[in-house]
């Protein structure tokens, strides 16, 4: 994809927007010129602060997350045994939608960080374990065999070809959860909290009948969930070269 | 035979060292665990500097004899029996090729090259995983030199012919001294001239690096051009190692030679022999006997 291109595309998403707002024509949908204005003015009365407070919610939960299920996805990935223990578990797990435990999760955890943090948490943890624990399991025994012939004991394996090979795993599950956890960050933020853009959008769309500041919040909060987006994929680029040689 | 390049050597080896055995199985006994008995009281012998060719049908034990020889496999009981030392684990001295490469996807075939030095320095010199004398280091360039790589050093395996790949692997385990060099099929997805060039090329770096050379393979052409001493294998259990001498092997112009054609005649009447015991017993036609699982 070139930049160019998606320069088009974004130019095209904001005619698309003033068409729908000419058409609309009431205060719910004000034009993308309106928005711009108060999404500048709005950064100096907080909204930064409300996007950096999300943007530190998000990037906690995710080093959290690899930290934690990337060395246990290796672990499963080459122990069968393990893994034909814990499957079973996982497997029942991985595909409850997540975001049902807000309620649980906050009732435990209460105000703050944490809850939000433990959400996102939990989303990309089941992401990541599993890709990454298939990534390490699907790699050959002959691989294994001629590392092993040139005198890699179980330390030298996991630093020469497991850690490695763990690596596409994680940018994967990154990239195809990453939506996942801003949507859900925007659902965990209208609780129990006064900082973050989904507090911040939901105060402005709904007490405060501020719609052109709601749609400042729906910007920053796509500007987010597309900043991650990006930078999975630049991350990948750097980490993941060989995935792009043709 | 023209030596091109100069990559590290080991030294003239002394003549009594010639003379030693590189490998020796006493008595070796290899059974899967539902009884199945690979080899049952076998012994064999190679000595130093010898090229040998392991032939045989499928399922026979070739791979199963080549990851015992590696410290991959250990005896059911017996002893192999490695520059007079009984084998326990893989040794720093012995390299291993295999048909797939094993290569690391995501590293340069200068990396590549690089990981069984890396290996050894990520250890240092412990005398398990690398030799007691080995002074860490990260020197590949006159291998990648040596085997054609050079231009290739910054290239991932997924950019390279199966050639080139497995030009990489014999580097990374050349890279490594080894004096015994097992290799189980490690032309047979090649294509034929790729395969002969390669051929010629292990026998050159086999003379240059005075390496004991076993091959496995299931073509009776390779056995011929790239064994001197010949272990064909039958359909296990192995009890008794048939040799079958081949002195004249690697030799210019071998390939066309009248006693290339006889050592073929004479390997694929005693292969076709096998094929002929195994289906006398139910008199049903060929038998298919499944490959080996490792």
């Amino acid at each position: 994809m070139k930049r160019r291109d998606l320069l088009y595309a974004v130019v095209a998403l904001i005619l698309l927007w003033q068409l729908a707002a000419w058409l609309v024509d009431r205060p719910i949908l004000p034009a993308p010129l309106a928005v711009g204005a108060v999404f500048i003015r709005e950064l100096n009365r907080g909204l930064v602060d409300h996007f950096l407070v999300s943007l530190w919610r998000v990037l906690a939960s995710t080093a959290l997350s690899i930290c934690v299920a990337a060395p246990l996805g290796l672990i499963l990935g080459q122990s069968q045994r393990l893994n034909k223990l814990f499957s079973p578990l996982i497997y029942l797990i991985y595909p409850i939608p997540k975001v049902v435990f807000v309620p649980v999760v906050l009732l435990f955890l209460g105000l703050g960080d944490a809850p939000k943090i433990v959400i996102i948490f939990l989303i990309l943890f089941f992401q990541i374990l599993v890709l990454v624990r298939d990534q390490a399991a699907s790699l050959r025994p002959e691989l294994l065999l001629s590392v092993r012939s040139l005198g890699a004991g179980r330390r030298a394996l996991f630093r020469y070809v497991y850690l490695p090979a763990s690596l596409p795993g994680i940018l994967t599950a990154l990239r195809q959860s990453v939506g996942t956890a801003v949507a859900v960050l925007y659902i965990a933020e209208l609780f129990a909290t006064q900082k973050g853009l989904g507090y911040y959008i939901y105060l402005n769309g709904s007490t405060l009948l501020n719609y052109e500041a709601m749609y400042a919040g729906i910007i920053a909060m796509s500007l987010l969930g597309l900043g991650l987006y990006f930078s999975v994929d630049w991350l990948e680029h750097r980490l993941c070269p060989w995935l792009y040689v043709s | 035979m023209v030596v091109l390049g100069s990559p590290p050597s080991q030294g003239c080896p002394i003549p009594s060292q010639r003379l030693a055995a590189m490998i020796e199985t006493i008595s070796l006994t290899y059974a899967y665990n539902a009884g199945i008995f690979i080899f049952k009281d076998f012994n064999w012998k190679a000595q130093r500097g010898e090229t040998w060719a392991v032939l045989g049908p499928s399922g026979c034990g070739k791979t199963t004899l080549l990851y015992l020889l590696a410290g991959l496999r250990l005896p059911t009981s017996g002893v192999v029996l490695i520059n007079n030392q009984a084998l326990t684990r893989p040794r720093p001295r012995t390299g291993l090729i295999l048909q797939d490469y094993g290569l690391l996807p995501w590293a340069t075939v200068q990396q590549n090259a690089a990981l069984g030095l890396r290996v050894r320095n990520f250890y240092g010199p412990d005398g398990t995983h690398a030799p007691e004398n080995y002074l860490p280091h990260l020197h590949v360039r006159p291998w990648l030199e040596r085997l054609g790589l050079a231009s290739l050093a910054d290239k991932y395996p997924g950019q390279l012919s199966g050639g080139q790949r497995q030009r990489t692997a014999i580097a990374r385990t050349l890279a490594l001294q080894p004096d015994l060099l097992l290799m189980d099929e490690p032309f047979s997805s090649l294509d034929a001239p790729t395969r002969e060039s390669l051929q010629n090329l292990t026998l050159e770096l086999q003379k240059e690096n005075d390496l004991t050379l076993v091959i496995v393979t299931h073509s009776i052409e390779e056995a011929a051009v790239m064994g001197s001493k010949i272990l064909l294998l039958a359909p296990p259990p192995n009890t008794q190692a048939e040799v079958i001498e081949n002195p004249v092997a690697s030799q210019p112009g071998y390939r066309s030679s009248f006693e290339y054609t006889r050592i073929t005649q004479e390997l694929r009447l005693r292969l076709e022999a096998f094929s002929a015991q195994e289906e006398a017993p139910t008199g049903q036609g060929t038998i298919i006997i499944p490959d080996e699982t490792p």
